[in-house]
């Protein structure tokens, strides 16, 4: 175990390394000349002496590696740069940031896996009947909604037509609840499918039959033996429903202005704000491979079988 | 449930797509208003007899421009897939039939492109790149192709020990004859579902990426845009965000549908 946690470890390096590369090019991607963005979004009327002043100042005189290698540099030691916007670190508007975020998707996720969880082993074992289906179908139309779509409905019907909630509670736990269904109820559609499919697959099975045989009690079966071999499909697919989630808040977020990394970029997109998209792609990024490590990890712990 | 049961479904489903996009293509036929004509006189009237689904905040026929937002939504999504589809199996094909280098450059290269979330790159290259449909392609197609690149070189690799690939190499065929004639219709099953069932995703990605602003431009009719134009005044036009809300739920509900039906159809797993 110990051994593959350091295997995995050590195969993030290129990995990240990869990933730094490419958030780097994305600044060379956009159209026109990052000194140029930078003296534009500061409002100063550019002239061909102020560019070139900057464009050393920002180090872009120097050749490709040389810039990647400075920047890569100051991103080991945590600094992102600064915003071309207002001149303060990236870095600390985005730590500002992440709180939020990392309340909202936490939340969310653990949401998702309350309601999924046990909904999805309930219709597991009412297999046909008509909960099965409506529930089934309630998660497939629930699959299909794009994220922006469920937050507008809830707002339009919980907030305005019956005025449940306040349309814009800033900070507070009620201010919390909205944005935090938006994102749960694709993510739980998504777990749910997959939690009932896991069940039906194990229920299927030999040894569950054998332990019927055996006179063991049908809970103890459902929760200890089919819910137990279920968990490594549904911790994957809790996995990749997390990427979901990560792009979905962005949306979420700019809706409900809710002060996360998402609202911060796309305020930095609509200012051409590089560095900060960059900023938000690394942390994304590495939150997410986190994440993904965390889950391969647990999944060798479920399933002791796959060896390393 | 029946295969026959199911092959009936899938024909059904797959005439109402048929359907769905013989309207979105002859859109501007169909109309009944001009979808871009703004008109202060009847600005977000409830649906009535002339607007069907009423009129949003410039007095522009709602109905009309779902049916115009229809082919940009729907067309743009179908090039996509398209093409990633090719790409991603033609790369999928090279990696699983050479091997080598070529193939273990293309799997660290989607390794990399894996440890970001699809939506939150395409977020950043469409940011970066500003808006415009041809940017926001770029954007999600920047890692839609591994989908397809993976499960083609996964099928590749296990096609490639059959004795008739053995034989048609014996017959002197050279690596992209058998490709392509004796692999690709063997592989091209489960690859024709996952594009199925990638539809609804692209849909959506779309619409999100043109309602935070970064797809199409405005006025140009398109169903994420419109949501995101009317819902500052959904408590005055409802109808204004529920056509368009409408129209991608129940066309994505359609697509994952029938890449489910093909899916049990073709009894491809995952």
């Amino acid at each position: 175990m110990k051994r593959y946690v350091i295997k995995r470890l050590l195969h993030l390096i290129p990995i990240l390394l990869g990933v730094s590369v490419l958030t780097f090019g994305l600044l060379y991607i956009g159209p026109g000349d990052p000194a140029m963005q930078c003296l534009t979004s500061n409002g100063v009327v550019v002239s061909e002496e102020i560019l070139t002043v900057t464009r050393q100042e920002m180090g872009l005189d120097k050749p490709f590696f040389v810039q990647y290698g400075t920047w890569l540099f100051n991103l080991s030691h945590g600094d992102m740069g600064i915003s071309f916007k207002d001149g303060t670190a990236v870095a600390q508007k985005l730590k500002e940031a992440f709180v939020y975020t990392l309340l909202l998707s936490s939340v969310s996720i653990g949401l998702s896996i309350t309601i999924a969880v046990p909904v999805g082993v309930f219709v597991a074992i009412r297999k046909g009947h008509a909960v099965d289906n409506v529930i089934r179908m309630i998660s497939f139309v629930g699959n299909s909604m794009p994220n922006f779509l469920i937050c507008i409905l809830l707002m339009y019907f919980l907030c305005i037509r019956y005025k449940y909630f306040p349309i814009i509670a800033q900070n507070s736990i009620q201010g919390l609840i909205l944005p935090t269904l938006s994102l749960t109820i694709p993510m739980c559609s998504r777990l749910l499918r997959q939690v009932r499919a896991e069940m039906l697959e194990q229920l299927s099975k030999d040894y569950i039959t054998n332990a019927r045989v055996r006179g063991v009690r049908e809970t103890y079966i459902l929760f200890f033996n089919a819910l137990r071999n279920a968990l490594p499909g549904i911790i994957t697919i809790i996995g990749l429903s997390i990427g979901g989630l990560l792009g979905g808040s962005v949306v979420i977020e700019n809706i409900f202005r809710w002060p996360g990394i998402g609202k911060l970029v796309m305020e930095a997109i609509v200012s051409r704000d590089y560095p900060v998209i960059q900023g938000f792609v690394i942390v994304t990024a590495l939150m997410y491979v986190v994440i993904n490590l965390l889950i391969d990890i647990s999944y060798r712990y479920l399933d002791p079988r796959i060896d390393d | 449930m029946t295969r026959i049961h199911l092959k009936k479904r899938f024909v059904l489903l797959l005439s109402i797509a048929g359907v769905l996009l013989f309207i979105s293509l002859l859109a501007p036929l169909l109309v009944p208003n001009d979808p871009y004509k703004n008109n202060a006189r009847v600005i977000r009237t409830a649906p009535s007899q002339q607007y069907i689904m009423g009129t949003d905040n410039y007095g522009r026929c709602v109905f009309s421009r779902v049916l115009m937002g229809a082919r940009t939504s729907i067309g743009a999504t179908l090039i996509l897939v398209s093409l990633t589809f090719v790409v991603g199996t033609f790369i999928g094909l090279l990696c699983g039939y050479y091997g080598g280098l070529l193939d273990n450059l293309i799997m660290r290269l989607i390794d990399i492109l894996l440890s970001v979330p699809q939506m939150v790159l395409a977020i950043a290259v469409a940011g970066i790149l500003g808006g415009g449909m041809i940017n926001a392609m770029i954007a999600l197609g920047f890692t839609s192709w591994i989908l397809y690149a993976r499960l083609a070189k996964s099928q590749t690799l296990s096609i490639k020990q059959e004795e008739y690939i053995y034989a048609a190499k014996l017959g002197g065929h050279s690596g992209l004859y058998i490709m392509l004639i004796h692999i690709l219709p063997n592989i091209a099953g489960p690859l024709l579902v996952n594009a199925t069932i990638q539809i609804g995703t692209i849909l959506i990605g779309f619409a999100g990426l043109s309602f935070l602003g970064l797809g199409v431009q405005v006025p140009q009719a398109e169903w994420g845009s419109m949501i995101s134009e009317s819902r500052a005044y959904i408590q005055l036009a409802p109808w204004a965000v529920m056509a368009p809300g409408a129209a991608v739920v129940l066309t994505t509900l359609l697509f994952n549908y029938l890449g489910d039906t093909a899916r049990d159809l073709l009894e491809v797993k995952g």
